[in-house]
């Protein structure tokens, strides 16, 4: 009987197993266009994690809208971190009380461990020849966006075009705002979320120029074999920060506040800094950056909070419920 | 007393008030209690501003557009495939089902792929001038596909049971062809006629997951109405989202009626003509 000994062994192990590893499950509420970067870091966090400490932790994600998201998390989904586009939806789950207010500076870098930023994505050869914001507006051209009320990836695409136009010699909000609202004259679809427009200007050919997340053009170009697309940098951008925080109250129920850190501050981590440099995400980290500085052209970016204070100003001045964009956007 | 077939007339009320509380009327009044947060002052002005009032235009209009669509249509296809045998019947039948089982998204990116500029169809019909996707003629389209299926399922099993005999009749009787489908055959379908137009009518006024791909969603233009609410749940205001709801649940409510009104006449028309 030999083969006793080894099925008991077996058996004792697999009795063994729960008493010394602790088994973690964290839920990362996330937006839509990071499916395929968190695949990889949760890999990439839970071979470190079982490494230092032994534990098991497995991820589970949740994907959609950024907006929709924060709802979920507001009206109970029980997420350990949120991941999402703008801080504004972040702002959103704490005024619900269900992490502390300031949460934007209890990680590094305005807690976006990533950044994006806006830029154009032409047909290939660029026969409109769109260099700038500016080419946006001439007549003929017409522009791909979605629409800044439904997606939050399009508020930072509204924002960038506005502080453009707000840089400019002479610019101030007057001339934005006339800017802005020629630039939604030029647009014939307005999709609800970011994948959508993609959509409609990859593969249905609607449009002249698509105004995306560096990551999303740089994804959907890929797509297409690099053969049908140009990326076009305009002068000056806005610096796209996606942030992440740990939402207090679900991790303290659920007792998992310390891997949830610990995952949150992985992400600044140089593996993680490259795994989101690969996935199409500016790292923060010079080293990393400069790793991959064929992908990432230089670029002149200001912050929101340069040009337009915090996300709870910006969204009241423009994206609330009769402000600025339902103003002057497309049906005005 | 009568005897019923099923016994237990008081455990089967009480099972179907309850049952119809819980899945119908609890959340709705869930929804009324959060639309009462905007409070009676603020509703004339949600309703009074322009967008609401194109978008409200445009989700009622088209719905009662499509369903008027889908009844003529869907009453001559129901027409083939009782009345006519021809290869490939069965599979015909089964594909009306098809709008039923797909899911919405699905249908509108399928639908947006071949009426876009670069489409099958799109790329002949947007040459004649005719703009389909991206368009208020999209919604449309949308939801004719997506009710078409109510009207001929509805009408199908009706039409089964119709007895030739009385068509017959009437022909021996000199009556002529139109006559005999006006005098005749129309009002005995009129009532279910008018279901497979509310039931087809009620499904395009809340159909989000089709529309919204192949809409465009222009503001005053092609915006629908289930879209101003996903606007308002992303600004975070429930109430008013909520509020929008109410309204659209009492337009359709109240059309509904209507309907069943019109098809308790028709249905006594029918019986006297007969």
């Amino acid at each position: 009987m030999k083969l006793r000994p080894t099925l008991l062994a077996l058996a004792a192990t697999v009795m063994a197993l729960p008493a010394l590893a602790k088994d973690v499950t964290l839920l990362n509420v996330s937006y839509d266009p990071t499916r395929e970067l968190y695949k990889a870091v949760n890999t990439a966090f839970a071979a470190d994690w079982k490494a230092k400490h032994g534990d098991t932790v497995t991820i589970q994600m949740s994907h959609g809208g950024s907006g929709k998201q924060a709802r979920a998390v507001v009206d109970g989904l029980p997420a350990d971190v949120v991941t999402l586009a703008l801080a504004y939806d972040i702002d959103a789950v704490a005024d619900r009380g269900l992490l502390a207010q300031d949460w934007q500076t209890r990680l590094p870098d305005n807690a976006s461990p990533y950044t994006s930023t806006i830029v154009f994505l032409v047909r290939k050869g660029n026969p409109k020849n769109i260099r700038d914001w500016g080419d946006l507006v001439r007549s003929g051209v017409q522009v791909i966006t979605p629409n800044p009320k439904t997606s939050g990836g399009a508020r930072w695409n509204f924002l960038a075009a506005w502080g453009y136009a707000l840089r400019l010699p002479g610019g101030n909000d007057d001339k934005a705002r006339a800017f802005v609202k020629t630039l939604f004259q030029h647009v014939p679809v307005l999709d609800t979320g970011a994948r959508g427009a993609t959509t409609t200007f990859t593969q249905r050919g609607i449009g002249d120029v698509l105004v995306a997340w560096e990551n999303e053009a740089l994804l959907a170009k890929k797509e297409a074999g690099g053969e049908q697309f140009d990326i076009v940098i305009p002068s000056i951008t806005i610096l796209a920060e996606p942030p992440v925080a740990v939402v207090d109250k679900n991790a303290a129920e659920r007792g998992t506040r310390e891997v949830a850190d610990a995952y949150l501050t992985f992400l600044y981590s140089p593996q993680a800094q490259d795994i989101e440099a690969r996935n199409f995400y500016r790292p923060r980290s010079p080293e990393v950056a400069a790793k991959y500085a064929a992908q990432f052209p230089q670029v002149k970016t200001f912050t929101l909070a340069e040009v337009f204070g915090d996300w709870r100003k910006a969204q009241a001045k423009f994206f609330a419920d009769g402000a600025i964009f339902d103003q002057i956007g497309p049906g005005n | 007393m009568r005897r019923r077939v099923l016994p237990g007339f008081g455990l089967s009320l009480g099972f179907t008030v309850t049952y119809l509380g819980l899945i119908v009327l609890l959340p709705l009044a869930a929804l009324a209690w959060k639309a009462s947060e905007i409070g009676l002052a603020g509703l004339p002005r949600l309703l009074s501003s322009p967008r609401t009032l194109a978008a409200f235009k445009l989700s009622f209009g088209g719905a009662l557009l499509a369903a008027s669509i889908n009844v003529v249509v869907g009453l001559m296809v129901t027409w083939a495939l009782v009345r006519y045998r021809f290869p490939g019947r069965r599979i015909l039948d089964a594909l009306i089902d098809l709008p039923f089982a797909l899911p919405t998204a699905v249908a509108g990116i399928a639908l947006t792929a071949i009426y876009a500029p670069n489409g099958w169809l799109g790329h002949w019909l947007v040459p004649l001038g005719i703009q389909v996707a991206y368009a208020p003629l999209g919604v449309l389209v949308a939801m004719v596909f997506v009710g078409f299926p109510f009207v001929v399922r509805t009408l199908q099993p009706v039409l089964l049971s119709l007895e030739r005999d009385v068509e017959d009749a009437a022909e021996s009787l000199g009556a002529s062809r139109l006559q005999t489908f006006v005098k005749v055959v129309l009002p005995t379908l009129l009532p279910t006629l008018l279901t497979g137009f509310a039931l087809a009518l009620a499904r395009a006024v809340g159909e989000y997951g089709s529309v919204i791909f192949i809409a465009g969603n222009i503001p005053l233009r092609s915006e629908i109405a289930p879209l101003l609410i996903v606007q308002r749940l992303d600004e975070f205001d429930y109430a008013t989202a909520a509020a929008l709801g109410v309204v659209m649940l009492t337009f359709s409510l109240v059309l509904l009626l209507l309907i069943s009104m019109l098809q308790r006449w028709t249905r006594r028309w029918a019986e006297q003509s007969a």
